[in-house]
């Protein structure tokens, strides 16, 4: 049964997650209490129409651990800005009590200590109490919007392809989505589910390759609260080049930034007094593009999984970050008047799992959904000493584990395992099941590729991935993180040009530089190449822990970062 | 309704004229020189005005670098001094700068004109207009064309 954490921390004043408005510091709650339901729920209704975000659930319909990045480097003119600003600094930035909930919630420091404070966050069912309650609050005010990268990330969303995540998410009633990682299910399957959806899958960016034109339509206007509401769809642009373009042949993406803009004024020709954009351009870009673009009052961002307690303000544009895999739903309250949007009250609300009282319907949802594969999620495959955890610019462990077992199972000199940045976290001294190895892996093309590449062809993939996280230009950025590398070190300057900004390449069994002329073994996964042959990355992750049941990882220190 | 591209197709009157012969043959591969040669042949040596009327469309980064859609059009009224003669569009990295010449007429209606291009790898992507009056415009954008696969 569920049983209720209590809160309490000792000599730290606890503060809800709630912005108080315009570029407002966090409020805070009485310090030394117990955080209740009522503390993450409590929001003082404000203006006519009420928006609720949620995005890059990544399929987790259970309570996870979640560790943020400690690493989350930005360059350009985002250098310094939120969402880069890890650790301490963040803390700072948001006036956040270090072990406090906000803190375990949006920050890595100190993570497992905390996280066995203060327990798991998401779960489908305590969303759906959030959103319930909202909605009782707000009926006919309210917006529920999708941002995307909902069905793909776990055993059964992989399983039923989509159909566990689809019927979870209808039960929520939301308006609209967006999407990303929905494309990884392939043309056929997003087209059927599509037809039977109950709202609009919006993507004004998304062409018919072959005629160049929109393929999706691109805003839908709602009346919420007496205001003519328009929420533009706007997909991840790059879906093509960071997942395999042969899997939606008909479809082309791209930022399109003049047809958001032609798509703005259209909507605001139909009447539109408030412009929303259901973006999953990640954070960069639609800070970017707010810059660029007039018209959009709230760009509602995914895909970079920055959870900000406060929106960034570009303009008179607010941009919002909800952060993934079900941690944070966004509650924003605007005010407009005239066609104006004359005021705002924003909560990053957290989903502390043993705070929020599932929402009974839903966990008997949930568990219809998940009967069927109950004993395969729950089998035991090994046990983790090690804290694992994904996010990070370079590393995360648990990609450091996936790397082990493609040099080791592979038996390959240099192992890649993709920057991807959903995967759950997993605390020292966990059993690692079917779940939670899915969790870190579950997708249509998983492929576990052995191929030989020269020096020269590894160090082009290092610097061809380097640009694409690190470009100056937040349009040339597709929003990972850097390719995970095992069995060889390199030097890493984020601030160089593409090109010249890795070095140093060794490979770590013989202590030697890598040769651009040598041939090299390498193992990886997730190409995004059609016909890419090998044994699917839970096989060989599974065959490696058989192996080694108890997973003791030593801290990776083969990416030196230089600049 | 929206006419889409498809059905304009069947309608369209005044589409652009192709003139694929716009450019002579430039050194193999070409680079920051070779593409100022072949500009300089389509001004007759004026220097174009890089703000203004042309827009270039093209990807930031190319899906498919063997098939890469550009559009280009000006703002013109397509009659008197304020005609678009020709639109010239130059790959900077390619072993052979000039792409295409598209011509107009006043019949044309308007000045725009879409194509795909290969490039070889990332570069610069310039479009020119040459206006009746014997003014230029220009307008440049980068595309990428990346290995890609490792990100999301």
């Amino acid at each position: 049964m569920f049983s209720r954490r209590e809160f309490l921390m000792a000599g730290a004043a606890l503060s809800a997650i709630a912005g108080s408005g315009l570029a407002g510091k966090w409020s805070r709650a009485a310090a030394q209490q117990a955080l209740t339901e009522n503390d993450l729920l409590d929001f003082e209704s404000f203006g006519n129409v009420t928006l609720v975000h949620l995005t890059d659930l990544h399929a987790q319909l259970m309570p996870v651990y979640f560790r943020e990045p400690s690493i989350n480097i930005g360059v350009g003119e985002a250098a310094g800005l939120p969402p880069h600003v890890t650790g301490v600094d963040f803390l700072k930035l948001y006036n956040i009590e270090p072990g406090s909930p906000e803190a375990y919630a949006l920050t890595s420091d100190d993570f497992v200590s905390l996280a066995r404070t203060y327990g798991r966050m998401g779960g489908f069912d305590r969303i759906a109490t959030v959103i319930k309650h909202i909605r009782a609050e707000r009926a006919d005010n309210m917006l529920l919007l999708d941002g995307g990268d909902t069905w793909q990330g776990s055993y059964t969303s992989l399983q039923t392809k989509a159909q566990d995540m689809v019927e979870a998410m209808n039960s929520l009633a939301p308006d609209a989505m967006t999407g990303h990682w929905e494309f990884t299910y392939g043309a056929e399957r997003v087209q059927e589910i599509m037809d039977a959806l109950p709202f609009p899958f919006l993507g004004g960016n998304i062409y018919d390759a072959v005629w160049n034109e929109p393929a999706f339509e691109a805003y839908r206007l709602f009346e919420r609260g007496g205001v003519k509401v328009a929420v533009l769809g706007q997909a991840f642009p790059y879906t093509p080049i960071a997942n395999p373009s042969w899997m939606i042949p008909n479809w082309s993406f791209g930022i399109r930034e003049e047809d958001v803009a032609a798509n703005v004024e259209a909507a605001r020709a139909e009447g539109a007094e408030l412009v929303v954009l259901l973006s999953h351009n990640g954070v960069d870009v639609d800070r970017k593009l707010a810059s660029r673009v007039t018209g959009i009052d709230v760009i509602l961002s995914g895909h970079t999984h920055d959870a900000l307690p406060e929106p960034v303000i570009v303009g008179k544009t607010l941009v919002i970050a909800s952060g993934s895999h079900g941690k944070f739903v966004t509650r924003l309250d605007v005010d407009v008047q005239g066609g104006e949007m004359k005021g705002f009250r924003h909560r990053l609300i957290p989903i502390f799992s043993d705070v929020i009282t599932p929402d009974a319907e839903t966990t008997a949802l949930v568990s219809r959904l998940r009967a069927p594969y109950e004993a395969e999620l729950k089998r035991e495959l090994a046990t983790t000493e090690t804290l694992l955890y994904r996010r990070g610019n370079f590393n995360g462990t648990f990609d450091d584990l996936f790397c082990q077992a493609l040099l080791e199972v592979r038996e390959a000199d240099i192992a890649l395992s993709p920057g991807f940045r959903w995967g759950a976290s997993l605390l020292p001294g966990q059993t690692i099941t079917v779940e939670d190895l899915h969790n870190a892996c579950a997708m249509t093309y998983p492929a576990a590729y052995r191929s030989t590449m020269n020096g020269e062809t590894i160090k082009a993939i290092l610097e061809d991935v380097a640009d694409n996280l690190f470009n100056k230009d937040p349009y040339y950025q597709q929003g990972g993180d850097m390719v995970r590398v095992g069995g060889m070190a390199y030097t890493i300057d984020p601030q160089a040009e593409m090109g010249s900004r890795i070095s140093g390449m060794t490979l770590l069994r013989t202590g030697e530089p890598v040769d651009p002329a040598k041939d090299y073994v390498v193992a990886g996964w997730a190409s995004v190449n059609e016909g890419t042959e090998g044994p699917p990355i839970w096989e060989v992750v599974e065959e490696y822990l058989s192996h080694n049941p108890v997973v003791r990882l030593e801290d990776n220190r083969s990416v030196r970062i230089a600049g | 309704m929206k006419i889409n591209r498809r059905q304009a197709l069947g309608l369209s009157a005044g589409a652009a004229v192709f003139a694929a012969a716009g450019f002579r043959a430039a050194p193999a591969v070409a680079d920051a020189a070779a593409t100022e040669v072949a500009i300089k042949e389509f001004t007759g040596g004026i220097i174009p005005a890089e703000a203004g009327k042309l827009t270039l469309k093209t990807p930031e980064i190319a899906e498919n670098g063997n098939t890469v859609p550009v559009s280009v059009s000006v703002e013109s009224a397509m009659s008197g001094d304020d005609m678009v003669e020709s639109i010239a569009i130059l790959a900077e990295g390619n072993p052979n700068p000039g792409v295409v010449v598209f011509s107009f007429t006043p019949m044309s209606g308007a000045a725009a004109a879409t194509t795909r291009m290969r490039l070889a790898k990332t570069q610069n992507v310039i479009a020119i207009a040459k206006m009746a009056d014997g003014t230029f415009y220009m307008d440049k954008k980068e595309v990428k064309v990346t290995i890609g696969g490792c990100g999301g």
